[in-house]
């Protein structure tokens, strides 16, 4: 509301005559100039003959793409290489941020532990990951780290469910029948913690009595989808990576393989950003005044109620704006993949797509409007987040 | 919200414009741009032994280096004021377009996209390659046709990529490809052991099979699975330009036709022959109808030398890329080099 007021006072002391022509005059500039590079540009590419448009999305690619989430190969097109492109970088930014929260949470919080050791361990994972480039840290990890693996003959194999070679890491797929029970199963749980929710709520502000909701959450959360998954007749097929031997080459086929380059991108960007995310925490649980914990305590708050109650919520307002930073930063960090040849947005649209049709101009047009929208829908989220749990004045 | 989408709007159209701006480049005016500078600029692979590859002091060698200075020596009289460019595949093109460099020599396949789509000009071809596999000794492999549920290694934004496509297809063969930028990347992701295999053009395999730590370990399938036609490449919008670059190639070739080497150039100068003398521009204009002295293509063959000539010294038997003519031989020795006559 603040912030509004003051805007409109603003609008109407521009709107004012004297200031009214030095406004015009730069509005009239900033169209100018992008009149002139827009003209030029279309008058060069006529000059050279260069045809232009987004017909090509429609045409056939003829490469084929080494990692993709949805069905393609080369007889599909530019349109679908695209959309092979976004899933992989969103595949990329939602393990990132995904592990990068937890990471960065865990390091926040033993940043602040009376433990020496963890402290001073956790003070020198933050020093580490945050002050090396990250293109070095996506090396490392590539380069360095997934390199010097044994080769697929000599693949490590952890209790049979983890294959470790030099081409990547395999573990056994599940596949699930008659899945649509389970589904059912986690709505109805999710209807019955809706409704305990409300009970409890109820019963804490009438009766002043306590409800474990989250004890309780976790406990259906596992048994009703089991129970339901019974009824169903839900049966679990384990598909385990078989080791094929075509002459002298050796090859892990079936199940879930992840490849090199994708890992060394979501060990990189996640822990480069935890280390910032960890800061973020830090900085929220300081930011909460003592005498908070201190006026918990002496309503008789235990421990945990303190933390989740009256720290944790107040901490929060702190982390999440400079939290979505991190966020957004991981989500265009991600773009790094074209150096190492993981088949993201950058590297296999405004890269590989880009070079087979020279169509530069459309596709970094694309790329940009893409990465755009991502990081506005990041931002939308977390602003929407960071709303609710705002502080409400009255 | 709406404010900061209006303002992202404005960056967004403004970054935009900046990039058509890049295009800007005067048409028609290549070589008058060459002379005034008076150096040429030409764009090269970033490092492809025997075709363009800088050593340790930083002088590039190869035979598309060779036709660079060549050019250079024809319009500017001395091979060596070139300043050379190495580029990824991925790149060149749109470096080209932009008007950064002047003509790009970097095994570049000639094809009908490339020719029409993209607005340039092929001007010819200085090497008749064709794509083939590598793959280690102790995979076992002897034939392309066994290669089955392997990983390759690939250039990306090049025809490779397609054609290695195209021949997984047609015979039924699994595959996954591993693309990477730089050809440098590709070959040592295949030496670690990333893939199973590593295709490029044939040459670009004998030349790479050098990079790897033990060249001895690898071998190269005998199926070529493509034409490959390499040759430089030029902006489609400066015909005067095309046509030096073009009969530069020319020269080089009919000079090993009719014998004209480095080495005997001068001595030839008092031949009575006149196809020589008309190569030599000692008779006809052949320098005035491309707008350049007519000491241009004797300029071209005592600096840099006859095609034969660059071959050798590059890529031939003897060097450590070893390859033999084979279809980059003469036409009058069973090759299918044939340069139209120069007169």
């Amino acid at each position: 509301m603040f912030l509004n007021s003051e805007f409109k006072t603003s609008l109407k002391k521009n709107l004012r005559l004297s200031n009214l022509v030095p406004q015009l005059l730069l509005i009239f500039f900033f169209f100018f100039v992008i009149y002139f590079f827009a003209n030029n540009a279309q008058l060069n590419m006529k000059a050279r003959n260069m045809n232009s448009g987004f017909d090509f999305l429609g045409t056939n690619s003829g490469f084929d793409i080494q990692f993709s989430l949805i069905d393609y190969d080369g007889s599909s097109s530019y349109g679908r290489a695209y959309l092979v492109g976004l899933l992989n970088t969103l595949l990329v930014a939602f393990f990132g941020i995904f592990f990068a929260t937890i990471i960065g949470f865990i390091i926040g919080v033993s940043r602040l532990s009376s433990n020496w050791i963890i402290n001073k361990l956790s003070l020198i994972y933050v020093e580490l990951f945050r002050n090396l480039p990250l293109i070095l840290q996506i090396f490392f990890w590539y380069f360095t780290v997934l390199r010097s693996l044994p080769s697929t003959e000599k693949s490590l194999i952890i209790f049979n469910f983890l294959i470790i070679n030099l081409q990547g890491f395999y573990i056994p797929k599940f596949i699930f029948t008659n899945s649509h029970y389970i589904i059912y199963g986690i709505a109805f749980t999710l209807l019955t913690i809706f409704l305990i929710k409300y009970y409890a709520k109820k019963m804490f502000y009438e009766h002043a009595k306590v409800i474990p909701v989250f004890k309780i959450s976790l406990l259906l959360i596992i048994l009703f989808p089991l129970i339901f998954s019974l009824i169903g007749g839900v049966s679990i097929n384990v598909e385990y990576p078989k080791l094929v031997k075509n002459f002298g080459i050796f090859n892990y086929l079936g199940g879930v393989k992840l490849i090199p380059e994708f890992l060394a991108l979501v060990f990189s960007l996640s822990l480069y950003t935890s280390a910032f995310i960890a800061e973020n925490v830090r900085a929220g649980i300081l930011a909460v005044n003592k005498g908070q914990k201190e006026a918990a305590k002496s309503l008789g708050f235990n421990n945990s109620q303190s933390l989740n109650l009256i720290v944790i919520p107040q901490a929060l307002r702190v982390i999440i704006p400079p939290t979505t930073n991190q966020y957004l930063n991981l989500t265009k960090n991600s773009s790094l993949a074209a150096a190492i040849g993981y088949p993201d947005l950058t590297g296999a649209f405004a890269g590989t797509a880009l070079s087979q049709t020279g169509k530069a101009i459309e596709i970094i047009f694309i790329v940009m409007m893409t990465y755009l929208t991502i990081s506005l829908l990041i931002s939308l989220i977390l602003n929407w987040y960071n709303k609710k749990i705002a502080l409400v004045e009255r | 919200m709406k404010k900061i989408t209006t303002n992202s709007f404005a960056i967004l159209a403004f970054v935009a414009t900046f990039i058509f701006a890049t295009f800007s480049a005067n048409a028609n005016q290549t070589r008058e741009n060459v002379i005034k500078r008076g150096s040429l600029n030409c764009g090269v692979s970033q490092g492809v032994p025997g075709f363009s590859n800088a050593d340790a002091s930083g002088k590039w060698t190869g035979i598309d280096v060779d036709f660079c200075r060549a050019v250079a020596a024809a319009i500017l009289g001395d091979a060596n004021k070139v300043k050379f460019t190495p580029l990824s595949a991925k790149d060149r093109f749109e470096v080209l377009k932009a008007g950064d460099i002047d003509v790009l020599a970097r095994n570049t396949t000639w094809t009908l996209s490339r020719d029409g789509g993209l607005a340039l000009d092929f001007i010819g071809t200085n090497f008749y390659d064709g794509q083939g596999f590598m793959v280690r000794k102790a995979a076992n492999i002897n034939s392309a046709k066994k290669l089955n549920n392997v990983k390759v290694c690939v250039e990306t934004g090049t025809t490779t990529e397609l054609n290695l496509r195209d021949y997984f297809k047609a015979n039924k063969l699994k595959y996954e490809p591993v693309a990477f930028t730089k050809s440098d990347e590709a070959v040592a992701a295949y030496d670690s052991g990333r893939c199973d295999v590593y295709t490029t053009d044939k040459s670009g395999l004998a030349a790479n099979r050098t990079k790897t730590k033990n060249p001895a370990d690898h071998i190269i399938l005998p199926e070529t699975i493509s034409k490959e036609p390499l040759g430089p490449v030029v902006r489609g919008n400066d015909e005067n330009w095309a046509n030096i670059t073009r009969w530069t190639l020319n020269v080089m070739i009919e000079a090993e036709e009719l014998g004209i080497t480095k080495a005997n150039v001068d001595t030839l100068k008092s031949t009575d022959n006149p196809a020589i003398k008309r190569l030599l521009g000692l008779e006809g204009e052949t320098g005035k109808n491309l707008s350049l002295s007519n000491e241009w293509s004797y300029n071209i063959i005592k600096q840099v030398g006859n095609y034969g000539e660059s071959y050798e010294a590059n890529v031939g038997t003897k060097t450590p890329v070893g390859l033999g003519r084979g279809l980059n031989q003469l036409w009058t020795k069973g090759g299918i080099l044939y340069s139209p006559p120069v007169r």
